[in-house]
């Protein structure tokens, strides 16, 4: 089969991936946008269409965010990119030719699963800092963002009691959420240290150019206040309970320890940007010390430091929903002018008043940063009997051991004792790995480095390793 | 575990160990077993432990089943069709495994 050729390839739907497309198919490029999900909007406009179509009312609740994605997802549909869901990346080559397959089985012989690039833009978006506790593996313990995905994508909503756990604008969020489908919740368990608003206070003067988000996080603590939500702070440590489900979660605070019982316990510890594919072409990263995470270097047009290869959105830094529209305007006139579809002078012409909005929109970031730094303490937990590898179940222990012995990279613990092999192939625990491992040797974890991202990204059969060439 | 809100779409039905489930169009398989309330969806590949759905979007990999005789199916990424064929992943069986 004869490889489709794109100027420009955006893998995403989400803000970045739509705005992008929007913007260099004004510019007239060829343009194919790439999803892994079944439909577009990304993670936090999950199903907006539908939403819109068919659960207005539900749809309206979410707020005037969702019905200004609800433009932005029409003029995306509108503008003539070529527009491909339900296919996951699996490998993208040097030369720029990106390989995906089907995610329902049966449907790879239909069409092609290989498209060359001139230009690649990644704006794959971020996922949930893993929460490593002991008993984080049973049933019913789940990522917080996973029933809003839920939610908004099957009208699926938590049943009996709930507790949440954890720290970041998103879990309040989802709190709130929770509370207006008329969920019970029967603890909320706040780790944010006690100090963190004093810490961000000389942040706030610039959040406040854009005091609706503070607005925002004001209303939705109120709502939770008001509720009558126990909060509990101080939190020291927690456990999932159960056997084959979960049934109680206890907790360790300042005012001692207590189990409560829960049918769904949801953890969440911010969000950090989906590395997969910037690791697998090998662009240049750096450690980002406030929120702990690894990010890929990049210029203000989202060049990386591969030729070629550019970034929007959440998977750069992690900035939220309207950074990202905005950073995937930018890197397509950015695109459109290195392919000589646009001068440079109009380009930055083109830039200048998005810049402007950008600037603003990030402003309230330094303070929500440092409002809700990761805790250490939930990051490299202290029980080592905590599972880490929750695929080869490796766990705390095994790997201060192995650090120990010898193995001072993730990469060689990997090859040691298997962490980071598993399915979802360190997705779920490199992070951890690189941070116990610098704990271990009383460094820093942007000097361990994060485990080496290889092809493929997403398990494939030989069937469809054949079936690609 | 999970209820679901009153549903729309075409309705569909799968098959889930036997079990006949009532779902709407649209829908991802991981999503229509957590509304028709199954929580357990896998034994975990090395100690046959008990595992669900974690994140439900594509990052974990917890959600594998085993969908139309094809194991290992991401079941939070792919949407249900009628007469769709699910069981649960079982842990496959490795000789001489040391904490078999």
């Amino acid at each position: 089969m004869q490889v489709p050729e794109y100027d420009l390839i955006i893998i995403g739907s989400g803000p970045a991936g739509m705005a992008a497309a929007v913007t260099s198919r004004g510019q007239g490029l060829k343009v194919l946008v790439l999803d892994e999900q079944p439909t577009a909007g990304g993670q936090i406009y999950r199903n907006i269409e539908h939403l819109e179509l068919h659960r207005n009312p539900e749809f309206k609740k979410l707020g005037r965010d969702y019905s200004e994605a609800s433009g932005l997802v029409k003029r995306f549909k509108n503008c003539g990119a070529d527009y491909l869901s339900g296919m996951t990346v699996w490998q993208i080559e040097k030369e720029l030719v990106v390989r995906v397959v089907h995610n329902s089985p049966g449907q790879d012989k239909k069409s092609p699963l290989s498209f060359k690039a001139k230009k690649i833009l990644i704006a794959v978006g971020a996922m949930e800092r893993p929460m490593p506790i002991p008993g984080w593996t049973l049933p019913g313990v789940m990522a917080c963002t996973a029933v809003d995905v839920l939610y908004k994508s099957a009208g699926i909503v938590p049943k009996g009691t709930v507790v949440l756990a954890g720290a970041g604008p998103l879990l309040l969020l989802i709190a709130t959420r929770l509370l207006d489908a008329g969920v019970k919740i029967s603890a909320l368990l706040n780790t944010n240290p006690q100090n963190a608003l004093l810490k961000a206070l000389p942040h706030l003067p610039s959040a406040l150019r854009t005091p609706e988000y503070l607005v925002k996080g004001a209303g939705m603590l109120l709502k939770l206040r008001t509720s009558g939500v126990p909060i509990h702070f101080g939190i020291r440590s927690i456990e999932a309970q159960g056997k084959e489900n979960l049934n109680r979660v206890r907790f360790v605070s300042s005012k001692g320890t207590q189990t409560v019982d829960a049918d769904l316990l949801l953890l969440h510890q911010g969000v950090v940007p989906n590395v997969q594919i910037t690791r697998l072409l090998g662009c240049e990263h750096q450690w980002y010390e406030s929120q702990r995470y690894w990010e890929p270097v990049l210029d203000e047009w989202g060049n990386t430091s591969v030729p070629g290869i550019a970034v929007a959105g959440d998977c750069g830094r992690v900035s939220g929903s309207k950074v990202s529209e905005l950073s995937g305007h930018i890197a397509a006139l950015e695109t459109a002018r290195a392919l000589g579809a646009l001068s440079e002078s109009k380009r930055d012409e083109q830039a200048s008043s998005i810049r402007a909005e950008l600037k603003k929109q990030q402003a309230s970031r330094p303070f929500l940063d440092t409002l809700f730094e990761p805790q250490k303490s939930w990051i490299v937990p202290e029980d080592e009997a905590t599972m880490v590898c929750r695929c080869e179940e490796v766990d705390v222990g095994e790997i201060r051991n192995t650090v120990r012995l010898g193995a001072h990279s993730p990469d060689r613990v990997k090859a040691m004792i298997r962490s980071g092999m598993g399915f979802c192939q360190g997705r779920m625990c490199a992070l951890t790995l690189s941070e116990i491992i610098a704990d271990e040797l009383k460094i820093s974890p942007a000097d361990v480095g994060y485990l080496r991202v290889r092809s493929p990204i997403k398990p494939v059969t030989l069937g469809q390793l054949v079936s690609s060439e | 575990m999970f209820k679901k809100l009153p549903q729309n779409g075409e309705k569909v039905s799968i098959d889930f160990e036997g079990k006949r489930l009532e779902t709407v169009t649209g829908q991802t398989v991981a999503a229509a077993l957590l509304g028709s309330g199954e929580m357990l969806f896998r034994e975990s590949a090395v100690t046959g432990q008990p595992r669900s759905v974690y994140c439900m979007m594509g990052v974990c990999f917890e959600c594998l089943l085993e969908i139309d005789g094809k194991p290992n199916q991401q079941s939070c990424m792919i949407l249900v069709q009628e007469g769709m064929k699910i069981r649960r992943q079982q842990r496959p069986i490795m000789e001489n495994h040391a904490s078999a």
